[in-house]
């Protein structure tokens, strides 16, 4: 049953429409003394009363924000309502920030209340409590270790709550009366973008826009207050506060909150999630685990389930896509749903995920298929904290691995000669905080937000995020070429674990490999082949047929594509060094830095355009001890197979 | 506590008097005329080199051994009591339990099952209820699993709270070790070398642990260990034993500028 988001227009409002409907039923649970304990949305309702009036009561004020700093926990996000009743900001803070990343959006957004989980984070505030004059009040909700606090800043969180209920006592009315007088285009939320170059900025989301997108979603999702998700991840990080406050808040579905961190994979197959959201290095970290268990397991469930993976792999997909396939693979799939698909969702807790969402990076194609495959509907999405994550989501049936889907109903995208990505759409942000010049610089007059990402949509409509804008660079052919995109494509076969793509105001593409040397290792003792390292390894060419068929694989793919057939990559060299940050080849998070790259390799990329076939290389390497050293050596250069441009294909 | 809570400690009346013990194993003098006193609430430390008797001391004091000559007192209700030949099951009645250098936990078991035993010596309903869980004994396990699960959530382990003991690293088994002595809610706690064999990490944890069993449950802690700045960081007061004698007695700054303890841990020229 759909709530009317025109009439509740804010959380608080919807919170009151829940606690009317469905006042029983759950609103959040958390794992605590080894039992779920269960907060309905009547209860959920009375606690962010309480809290409510005693923040009021303690002076927080309209348009004044709440830092809000811990874990997934329900206290947590009651006070994050409860500043909401009073027209307040909550701004979430990463739980895992240090004190001094934290101080300075205190400082920035002159917060005077903070709600903390515990003894660590009440720690981490009043450390910073000299650098920041304007906080006033601390609140905690675990009071373990605090008892000794002195400081008259501390509260605990029933201590508010009293004062709420004495408050509320004495000023009846006022708490309906302010909800009442909440409207959309209110500040709902603030939250702080991590910011790779300079200091984070702080994203200011209404009411309207946040409300506006969950619906959306919900709607397309069909999402109900059946539905039941686990909120694992950090709630100041937009994704998990969506899944975890503005959708249930405009479903009324039930969230739950993990134990601990650790406990998460054991939390997730108790409460058996049926929707569901991960990152992909969560997803595949999940498979490694399952592939790691599998190799340990008997000869007998290990043929089984290699057998039936393969079986999956062929048809799983195309079965949850609804497509036909022939009776003897369907009673097939069939059989190893039974033995070995279902009981692999039973471990993983996914039984019941009827949606699930990937998104924040690229995701392999490998890893994308194999959760498909098993019947777990993975879908992909695109969004940001600036456009309240919902921007594209793959419908049901059309699930693709390279493409995030088309636009959510309500939003506009367009491209700038650039290629860069523009999106106009309710769930907007208001501003960056306190900081107009940046707001300008990303939202323009017609309220479109530059997104500074690259892309353009496929033959079916499907937006597909290629790059970074000013990364994007195109061939003498005028051929878009987006580095990042080819180099995603080579890292996610297991053999290669960097590369970096030539190719902006060149003829065509060119790459640099960095072969993983575990998994080639390991390949190269399988089939016999004797190394004394990695040098050894690059210089073999046997290795570079290995590499060649990856490469091959990719062009084959790109051929597939008539905007990027033409950036085929056409030659390409093993590197005789792995990529180091500490050479400044990489970044501390490593991504490759292309530019330096370029210059300090300069002779290899010349002879990768000559069309040379091997050059001779020496360069400096820095050893861990900090001494410097030189390696030599003749590097081979190989051609790629290419494919033809496979533009009619479509036509069909 | 970064956030420093400055927190005045304050210890109560003795609670453990141990006067003039002497322990032998046949020539072997383990202990000779030590006295000491464990006050209410505070951490006291038992510090010495190695066989310096350490660990006879925590078992006279648990009852495992008896010793030959001198008393040891306890307090229960309310006074000082002399006690002889008590056993470690009557000790432990009596409010003190205790840690192993070497883990005594049983391997096969549950980390929950593990810390259920603690709570054996306050279960009260026959053997015959508690196997077919019974009424009453059905409502006592509801209340015995609800304290071992606040134990649990206290030491942070309920990310393993089904592991069989035995899996898990040595630290976490430290960690459950202490846990099932807390289960009996002891009014003293002796813990023989709960940091030995740690990494700086877990031994961080582990003092984080112990200040807090001492601060949020009152507990007097008795402890002996090797690592000096743990010592010197957590205890009140510390007690030094060299070859079975007491040599040094008093706070951390007092003990540090004993010439004797200097002597015994850095050595002498004779």
């Amino acid at each position: 049953m759909p709530v009317d988001i025109g009439t509740l227009d804010t959380f608080p409002k919807l919170l009151a429409h829940h606690s009317q409907v469905r006042g029983t039923l759950a609103a959040i649970r958390e794992k605590d003394l080894g039992v779920w304990q269960t907060w309905s949305w009547g209860r959920f309702a009375d606690e962010v009363r309480a809290l409510a009036c005693g923040l009021a009561a303690h002076g927080l004020d309209h348009g004044a924000h709440l830092a809000i700093v811990g874990d997934n926990r329900p206290r947590l996000y009651a006070a994050m309502c409860a500043a909401q009743c009073l027209g307040a900001v909550p701004v979430p803070l990463y739980q895992d920030a240090i004190a001094t990343e934290i101080a300075f959006p205190i400082q920035d957004a002159e917060i005077g209340f903070a709600m903390a989980e515990d003894q660590e984070q009440v720690d981490k505030l009043l450390e910073i409590l000299p650098q920041c004059p304007s906080l006033k009040r601390i609140y905690f909700d675990d009071p373990r270790g605090l008892r000794n606090y002195p400081q008259e800043a501390l509260t605990s969180y029933e201590k508010l709550q009293d004062a709420g209920r004495a408050f509320d006592a004495a000023n009846p009315g006022f708490f309906d009366g302010i909800v009442a007088r909440g409207v959309g285009s209110d500040a709902a939320a603030m939250f702080f973008t991590s910011g790779t170059t300079g200091n984070p900025k702080g994203v200011v989301l209404t009411h309207t826009a946040l409300i506006d997108r969950a619906h959306a979603a919900a709607q397309m999702e069909g999402l109900s207050d059946s539905d039941v998700v686990l909120a694992y991840l950090p709630p100041a990080w937009i994704g998990q506060n969506i899944f975890s406050y503005a959708q249930p808040f405009v479903t009324g579905y039930c969230i739950c909150c993990p134990e601990s961190a650790e406990t998460v994979m054991a939390d997730m197959r108790e409460i058996g999630p049926t929707y569901y959201f991960a990152p992909p290095r969560v997803l595949e970290a999940l498979l490694t685990t399952v592939s790691i268990r599998m190799e340990d397991a008997g000869t007998f469930k290990r043929k089984m389930y290699l057998y039936f993976m393969e079986v999956a792999k062929r048809v799983g997909a195309r079965i949850l896509d609804g497509q036909s396939v022939d009776a003897g693979d369907r009673l097939l799939y069939r059989l190893g749903d039974i033995l070995v698909y279902g009981p692999l969702r039973n471990v993983l807790g996914m039984s019941r995920v009827r949606v699930a969402y990937t998104a924040g990076e690229a995701i392999g194609p490998d890893l994308f298929v194999f959760y498909r495959s098993i019947g777990i509907n993975l879908k992909q999405l695109y969004g940001s904290t600036e456009t309240s994550v919902f921007v594209c989501i793959q419908p049901n049936g059309q699930v693709k691995s390279d493409t995030v889907g088309p636009a959510v109903p309500g939003v506009e995208l367009k491209f700038t000669p650039q290629r860069e990505l523009l999106i106009r759409s309710p769930g907007l942000f208001r501003e960056y905080y306190k900081n107009p010049q940046a707001t300008a610089d990303a939202k323009d007059a017609e309220g479109w937000f530059h997104t500074g990402d690259a892309g353009y949509f496929d033959p079916d409509g499907h937006l597909k995020i290629i790059d970074r804008v000013k990364d994007v660079g195109a061939l003498t052919d005028g051929t878009l070429f987006a580095p990042k995109y080819i180099e995603n494509k080579l890292k996610f076969f297991p053999y290669i674990k960097e590369a970096v793509a030539f190719g902006d105001a060149r003829d065509r593409a060119c790459v640099f490999i960095n072969f993983d040397m575990e998994a080639v290792g390991n390949w190269a003792e399988r089939n016999n082949l004797p190394y004394a390292g990695y040098v050894d390894l690059a210089s073999r060419d046997e290795v570079y047929q290995l590499v060649g068929d990856c490469i091959a694989k990719v062009n084959l793919d790109l051929s597939q594509d008539p905007e990027l057939a033409n950036s085929q990559i056409h030659r390409f060299l093993i590197l005789h060094k792995e990529l180091d940050a500490d050479d400044g080849e990489l970044t501390r998070t490593r991504k490759v830095r292309r530019g330096y790259i370029g210059e300090r390799y300069q002779s290899l990329v010349e002879a990768l355009y000559a069309g040379r076939q091997s050059v001779h290389v020496e360069a400096q390497v820095r050893y861990e001890d900090g001494r410097t050293g030189s390696i030599s050596a003749d590097l081979k250069i190989r051609d790629a197979k290419t494919f033809p441009v496979a533009a009619a294909k479509r036509a069909a | 506590m970064s956030g420093g809570a400055t927190v005045e400690r304050v210890t109560g009346e003795v609670i453990i008097a141990v006067e003039g013990v002497s322990l032998a194993f046949g020539g072997v003098k383990a202990l000779s005329d030590v006295s000491f006193d464990v006050r209410e609430h505070e951490v006291r430390a038992i510090i010495g080199p190695n066989g310096a008797g350490k660990s006879s001391m925590l078992n006279v004091i648990n009852g495992v051994y008896h010793p030959q000559r001198g008393t040891i007192r306890l307090k229960m209700d309310g006074t000082l009591r002399e006690f002889h030949d008590m056993d470690p099951h009557e000790v432990a009645l009596s409010g003190i339990a205790r840690t192993f250098q070497n883990l005594a936990l049983f391997k096969g078991m549950s980390v929950l099952d593990n810390i259920m035993t603690g709570r054996n010596l306050r279960m009260h309903s026959n053997i015959l209820l508690q196997a077919l869980r019974l009424g009453p004994a059905a409502k006592e396990e509801i209340e015995h699993r609800e304290a071992v699960e606040r134990i649990i959530d206290f030491l942070e382990i309920q990310a393993w709270r089904k592991t069989p003991v035995g899996r898990l690293p040595y630290g976490l088994q430290k960690r459950v070790d202490l846990g099932r002595a807390l289960a009996l809610e002891p009014s003293v706690l002796l813990l023989d070398e709960p940091m030995a064999g740690m990494n700086v990490e877990e031994k961080q944890d582990m003092c984080r642990f112990i200040l807090d069993v001492n601060d949020h449950f009152g507990t007097t802690i008795v402890l002996i260990e090797h690592d000096m700045s743990v010592v010197m960081d957590i205890s009140d007061r510390v007690v030094v034993l060299d070859y079975g004698r007491k040599i040094g007695d008093g706070t951390p700054d007092e003990v540090r500028g004993n010439q004797a303890v200097i002597d015994a841990y850095l050595g002498v020229s004779h």
